[in-house]
C-alpha cells in the first residue's frame, strides 16, 4: 500500500490554492503535475551543471553529457528495451511519431497499407494521413466498438501481405481502454507488418517490457510520467533504426561533414539533430526514479482503485453516461450529464478547484463515433485520494442542481 | 434606447450585490436560461465563432438604423455571457458599438475567472459583434 498523504507531500502545487479552495487535480491525462525532486534536478542543472553536451572537452560538458546519456540507460532499462541505442529523445510523443511517419513517406510505395484505429489521439492520425497522402498508400482504420474497445475482428480482416505499419495507441486518451497491444503486433507481425505503439497514456500506468511486448515503435512523453515537458521517447528495436530513414539533420546526427558529401552518426544520434531539451532529459531521470520509487504495480493497484470508486459514485447519478465501458482501463473517465453541456461543467467545477478537461480531447473521431461534440474527462494519477473523489462527486451533484 | 456607457455601468452595479461567485454564476445561468431561443435557420456554420470551447452563433440586422444581435450557445454559462453583450449592444448605433470601450467584464470579474482559451472565446464573440457594426453601418 502506498502512502498517498506521503506521496502528496512531494508534489508542492498540490499545496497550492485555485480560486480559494485546494487544488483537486483531475486532468493528469493531460500532464501531470512534477514532485520536488524533479523541478529540483532541473533548477539545479541549470544553476549547478549547465553546458552542452557531447562536444565539449571541459568539465561541465562531460558531466553534462554523462548526466544526459545515464537518462537514457534509465529509460531503456525503465521500459526493457535491448539496449539504450534504441532509446530517441525527442520532445514529446508528437515528435516521435512524426519521425517515423517521416520516415514511412519514403519507405511505402503505393498500393501499401497503414492501419491506425478509430481511438487514436489526432497526432497518431494527422502524421499518417500525411504520410499515406505523399506515399500514395492507403490508411484503414480499425472502427472502435460501443464498449470503447477496437473491433479486433475487423482488423484480422483488413491486416493483408499489404499492411506495412500498424499505429495503435496503449491507451486511450478519451476513454481510457487499454488495448490489447501485445495481441496487434503479432498478428501484425505474422505479415511481416512493424508496429507502432503511441504509449503517451501507458507510461507510469501499465508495466512496460519492449522486449516481451515487441514493439517496433513505442513513443512516449516525460511530461506525463512526472517529469518535465519537452522531453520525449521514441523506442524503436535497433536493427530497424539503423537504417531508417534521418528526420532532422544538423549538427550532432552527422558522422563527417564535407561539402560534397555527409555520412550520419550512429542510433541514436543520428535521430538527435541541434542540442536537445537537456535539462528536461535530466529532470526526465528523476521522474523514473520517482515512479520506480513507488512501483508501477502499486501505482496502478492505487489508481484501478480510485477508477472503481469513481466509476460506482457517478453511475449513481441520473442521466450520467460514461464512455467506454472496457474492463481493461487505465484512470480515465469521459462523461456527460443529461441536458448539460460539457463546458458548463467544466467551468464550474473550476470554480471549486477542481481541474479536469473538457472538450473532444483531440480525439474527434471518437466524438464522431458516440454523436457527441465533447466529453468532460477525469484522468487520475497516483497523488489522488478517495477524498478528493467524494469531494468532486459532491461538487458534480451541486452542478447538476445548479445547471437543471 | 440607453447609451453603451450607461448599461455598462448599470451591470457592473447589478453584479456588486454578489457576495460570491456562486450567485455571480448563479445569476449567468438565469440569464442564459432567458436568452431567446434565435430561430433554427441561424444556427449554421457560417455564423458559428471560431476559438470558443462551446458554440456559439452570432447574427445581426439592422433595423431602423440600429444593430439587432441574435445569438445562442448550447452552453449555458456562455449563454448568460452573451445575454450580457446583447444587453449592451443591441439596439444601439453601429458607429456607438464600434467606437465602445467594454470594460465591464473586466470590472465585474468575469474575465479572469475565465482562463485563457475561455476569454479567447469572449474576445471573438465581442470583436464579431463589432464587426457586423461595421458590415451594418456601410449598408
Amino acid at each position: 500500500m502506498l502512502d498517498i498523504l506521503n506521496i502528496r507531500k512531494r508534489f508542492p502545487i498540490l499545496q497550492e490554492k485555485i480560486n480559494g479552495e485546494n487544488l483537486i487535480y483531475f486532468d493528469n491525462g493531460a500532464t501531470t503535475q512534477k514532485p520536488k525532486s524533479v523541478i529540483d534536478t532541473v533548477s539545479k542543472f541549470y544553476k549547478q551543471k549547465n553546458a552542452n553536451i557531447h562536444r565539449g572537452v571541459h568539465f561541465l560538458s562531460s558531466h553534462a553529457t554523462e548526466e544526459f546519456e545515464n537518462t537514457r540507460s534509465s529509460v531503456s532499462e525503465f521500459i526493457g528495451a535491448a539496449n539504450s541505442n534504441e532509446i530517441i529523445f525527442t520532445k514529446g510523443t508528437t515528435e516521435s511519431i512524426n519521425l517515423v511517419a517521416n520516415g514511412y513517406k519514403s519507405i511505402l510505395k503505393k498500393g501499401n497499407d497503414v492501419i491506425i484505429s478509430e481511438l487514436e489521439h489526432h497526432s497518431n492520425i494527422v502524421p499518417w494521413q500525411i504520410c499515406c497522402q505523399v506515399s500514395g498508400a492507403n490508411l484503414k482504420i480499425i472502427p472502435l466498438k460501443e464498449n470503447g474497445e477496437l473491433d479486433l475482428t475487423y482488423f484480422q480482416k483488413i491486416l493483408s501481405k499489404n499492411t506495412k505499419l500498424v499505429a495503435i495507441s496503449h491507451v486511450s486518451n478519451t476513454l481510457g481502454t487499454i488495448n490489447p497491444i501485445q495481441e496487434i503486433i503479432a498478428a501484425s507481425h505474422k505479415f511481416g507488418a512493424k508496429v507502432l505503439i503511441d504509449g503517451a497514456q501507458a507510461m507510469s500506468h501499465i508495466n512496460l517490457n519492449m522486449e516481451e511486448i515487441g514493439a517496433d515503435y513505442y513513443c512516449f512523453s516525460g511530461h506525463k510520467m512526472y517529469g518535465p515537458t519537452g522531453v520525449g521517447v521514441l523506442y524503436g528495436k535497433e536493427s530497424i533504426l539503423n537504417d531508417f530513414p534521418i528526420y532532422q539533420s544538423g549538427g550532432e546526427m552527422i558522422e563527417k561533414v564535407s561539402l560534397k558529401k555527409t555520412t550520419y552518426a550512429k542510433i541514436p544520434h543520428k535521430f538527435e539533430a541541434g542540442t536537445p531539451n537537456i535539462a528536461g532529459v535530466v529532470g526526465l531521470n528523476e521522474a523514473i526514479k520517482f515512479i520506480n520509487g513507488l512501483g508501477v504495480s502499486n501505482i496502478k493497484s492505487h489508481e484501478d482503485s480510485l477508477l472503481h470508486h469513481l466509476t460506482e459514485k457517478l453511475i449513481k447519478i441520473d442521466g450520467l453516461k460514461i464512455y467506454g465501458s472496457s474492463q481493461n482501463k487505465t484512470a480515465i473517465l469521459s462523461f456527460n450529464i443529461d441536458g448539460l453541456h460539457h463546458y458548463d461543467i467544466g467551468v464550474l467545477l473550476d470554480k471549486m478547484g477542481i481541474a479536469i478537461r473538457t472538450g473532444h480531447h483531440c480525439t474527434q473521431p471518437i466524438m464522431e463515433k458516440y454523436n457527441i461534440l465533447g466529453t468532460a474527462r477525469v484522468s487520475l494519477s497516483v497523488y489522488n485520494t478517495i477524498e478528493e473523489i467524494d469531494y468532486f462527486i459532491s461538487a458534480i451533484r451541486r452542478i447538476k442542481n445548479m445547471l437543471s | 434606447m440607453e447609451k453603451i456607457e450607461s448599461i455598462q455601468r448599470q451591470i457592473i452595479e447589478e453584479f456588486e450585490m454578489f457576495e460570491n461567485w456562486i450567485h455571480k454564476y448563479e445569476y449567468i445561468i438565469e440569464l442564459g436560461k432567458e436568452l431567446p431561443k434565435i430561430e433554427q435557420e441561424y444556427k449554421v456554420d457560417e455564423n458559428l465563432i471560431p476559438g470558443c470551447q462551446s458554440r456559439v452563433w452570432l447574427y445581426a440586422e439592422k433595423k431602423k438604423g440600429k444593430v439587432v444581435f441574435f445569438a445562442d450557445s448550447d452552453a449555458i454559462m456562455t449563454k448568460g455571457i452573451i445575454a450580457l453583450l446583447i444587453r449592451v449592444f443591441s439596439g444601439q448605433n453601429p458607429s456607438d458599438i464600434t467606437a465602445s470601450k467594454l470594460d465591464f467584464i473586466d470590472i465585474i470579474g468575469l474575465k479572469d475567472q475565465l482562463s485563457a482559451t475561455r476569454a479567447n472565446g469572449l474576445s471573438s464573440m465581442i470583436k464579431q459583434m463589432k464587426i457586423y457594426a461595421l458590415a451594418l453601418n456601410a449598408k
